[in-house]
């Protein structure tokens, strides 16, 4: 297993050497920099500025220069928010990402895994029913819709929350219900089907012949096997918690990194662009490992290879 | 049943109501779709839908009239579904911004399509080291957090693409092409995206049949390779690769209106479903319905689309159970 976890942080670091290129090149050969913006910026002023973040040496040279201070583990300086790094801004807005994601999983996985366990277990009856057609509501009404609608109707209509913002824990609330619920409902329709699968195996009417409870043949027996279809949609639903709360953030007005990189898109702040990029993809390919090693140790059929 | 030589057959006695009549896996699988209420519904609805798009604005409002002295007005007889703060009919709006809701979709679809099944048909006949290395860039890929590039993808191509709009405007004289580049980013931006799965589910399917003796056949007939995989084999799978397109033009239209929500797809004055469902998020407090109508005929779109692709898949996919 050890050698299995080296093999792929060896190979992580060409995949993130060719993200970190092909993101390097492409925003810099689009016209437009981060000082265009800016009005009235006369033409010596814009060359002071350029030396200033070594902009006017050559693209390769900067393109080095960026790889080198990467090694120490240095984002650089940000162009559009003045005596500003990239590691503190990532430092500042990271850690409130990382909330809202990690609330927003174990929403997600706490609804699913009922709905679906539920579902599977009375299936064909008015309970499976409410929990299937549940799970394709939360499917199709995405988050940029379901959002709204909960600001909508439990904070503008009945007060009970505040629209936006994120002070204090019962701002948490609606954020992480929005994001979490369509994980959720992925997850209830993988776990239903998942444990369907395994509840017609023979082991288990080897458990219930042996007189297991009915609660232990499920949660003992079942969950592990039913459990699989899900946890390779870990993966996936990580990369797509995070990106998702580009939008969450935006809706609810929450001071996270998704927000500030869209915006810095925008303001072509190249650093700090690059910079997000690189955790970003850093964070989803760690996280994917995490779960393809989970995935053998409930699945003792697979095997590192 | 039992085999019996052509010449024992009395031939006379053969009358054509006796033969059975032999029923296409094709025929099969309409008359199961048939029976999916639920799919039939969904399939129904996306007919409707589509048609009213695509002939609903001739008849209507267009969707840009504006009426300021009217400003935002709730639902009401003159304007069924209201009027947005400028006064735009929002059901004109709702209908127009569907076709281009619609043809982002199907278009983006159909990018990732081709590249899916072509990459995924040659890796897996091909096979060997060419597959096992196609495949690789497949998995990495998955691995890449794609909506960020995507992102960027349109926050910096947005320039260049507005300019190849000012050259077809000026050079080429196509008045109509409003807009046409920034939705061919948006094409390029999503089908880039979506053909990783296809291009999975494409090879498995080659992989199958690839040593099945109408290969062999074709092989030792002389054909080659490009002509086998694209006259003998990708016909063969039509079955998962209609299925997985179905429920790719749901996943198409939700990136779309994911990007259209934080700006950076659809461009006004165009609209899509999408931009209507950011405008309406941000005016939500006072006028509720700017929200909750273009919301709805979002998501019972993609309702429509995947219970259509999930009838589909049980009813072109014998092996896949009920469940």
């Amino acid at each position: 297993m050890l050698r299995f976890i080296a093999r792929r942080l060896l190979e992580t670091i060409p995949v993130l050497l060719i993200i970190i290129t092909a993101t390097f090149f492409m925003i810099r050969f689009v016209p437009g920099g981060p000082f265009t913006a800016e009005k009235a910026v006369t033409p010596e002023i814009l060359r002071n500025l350029e030396a200033h973040y070594g902009l006017n040496k050559p693209l390769y040279r900067q393109y080095l220069d960026y790889l080198v201070s990467l090694l120490h583990g240095d984002l650089g300086p940000s162009f559009k928010y003045p005596n500003r790094t990239v590691n503190e801004i990532i430092g500042d807005k990271l850690p409130v990402s990382l909330e809202l994601g990690f609330i927003s999983l174990a929403v997600a996985l706490a609804l699913g895994l009922t709905l679906g366990i539920l579902a599977a277990i009375k299936r064909n009856t008015w309970i499976d029913y409410v929990c299937s057609s549940a799970a394709m509501i939360g499917i199709c009404v995405p988050t940029f819709v379901l959002g709204p609608l909960l600001v909508l109707t439990f904070a503008i209509h009945f007060g009970w929350f505040n629209a936006s913002g994120w002070y204090t824990p019962i701002d948490r609330a609606l954020p992480c219900l929005t994001l979490g619920c369509v994980y959720a409902a992925y997850i209830a329709r993988l776990t239903r089907g998942g444990m369907l699968e395994v509840l017609n195996q023979d082991y288990i009417r080897t458990a219930r012949a042996k007189g297991a409870s009915e609660a232990r043949v499920i949660f003992r027996h079942a969950l592990r096997g039913g459990l699989l279809p899900v946890v390779s949609f870990l993966g996936p639903a990580i990369a797509g918690i995070l990106t998702g709360s580009f939008v969450i953030e935006t809706i609810f007005q929450i001071p996270g990194l998704g927000r500030e990189f869209v915006n810095s898109a925008f303001n072509r702040d190249y650093t700090l662009v690059l910079g997000t990029v690189i955790l970003y993809a850093a964070l989803i390919i760690g996280l994917n490992l995490v779960v393809d090693v989970v995935q053998v140790w409930l699945n003792p059929k697979l095997k590192f290879e | 049943m039992p085999s019996l030589s052509p010449s024992s057959l009395p031939s006379a006695e053969v009358t054509p109501d006796q033969l059975e009549q032999g029923s296409s896996p094709w025929h099969d699988a309409w008359a199961r779709l048939r029976k999916n209420r639920l799919a039939v519904a969904g399939g129904l609805l996306l007919l409707v839908l589509t048609v009213l798009c695509v002939c609903g604005p001739w008849f209507s409002q267009t969707y840009q009239d504006q009426n300021l002295d009217l400003g935002a007005v709730g639902p009401g007889r003159a304007h069924w579904l209201g009027t947005d703060t400028l006064g735009r009919d929002l059901l004109a709006r709702i209908l127009y911004g569907g076709r281009i809701s619609i043809m982002v979709g199907l278009v983006a679809t159909v990018v990732a399509l081709t590249i899916g099944v072509t990459y995924g048909a040659v890796a897996g006949f091909l096979g060997g080291k060419t597959d096992t290395v196609m495949m690789r860039i497949v998995d990495i890929m998955y691995a890449l957090p794609f909506t960020i590039f995507v992102i960027l993808l349109m926050v910096f191509m947005k320039e260049p693409s507005e300019n190849l709009d000012a050259w077809l405007r000026n050079t080429v004289h196509l008045e109509g092409l409003q807009g046409f580049g920034n939705m061919l980013l948006l094409f390029a931006a999503i089908g880039a995206v979506e053909w990783l799965t296809m291009a999975r589910i494409v090879r498995g399917q080659v992989l199958s049949i690839k040593r099945m003796e109408f290969i062999e056949a074709a092989r030792s007939l002389g054909y080659g390779r490009r002509r086998i995989i694209f006259r003998h084999i990708i016909p063969n799978i039509l079955g998962p690769i209609i299925v997985y397109s179905t429920l790719t033009v749901p996943a198409v239209m939700l990136l779309e209106a994911f990007l259209s929500f934080l700006g950076l797809g659809v461009q006004p004055p165009m609209s899509s479903w999408g931009a209507l469902i950011k405008d309406g998020a941000e005016k939500m407090e006072e006028f509720w319905w700017l929200l909750v109508f273009p919301g709805s005929v979002f998501s019972l779109t993609l309702f429509s689309l995947n219970f259509l692709g999930d009838g589909l898949r049980d009813a072109l996919d014998v092996r896949a159970s009920k469940d």
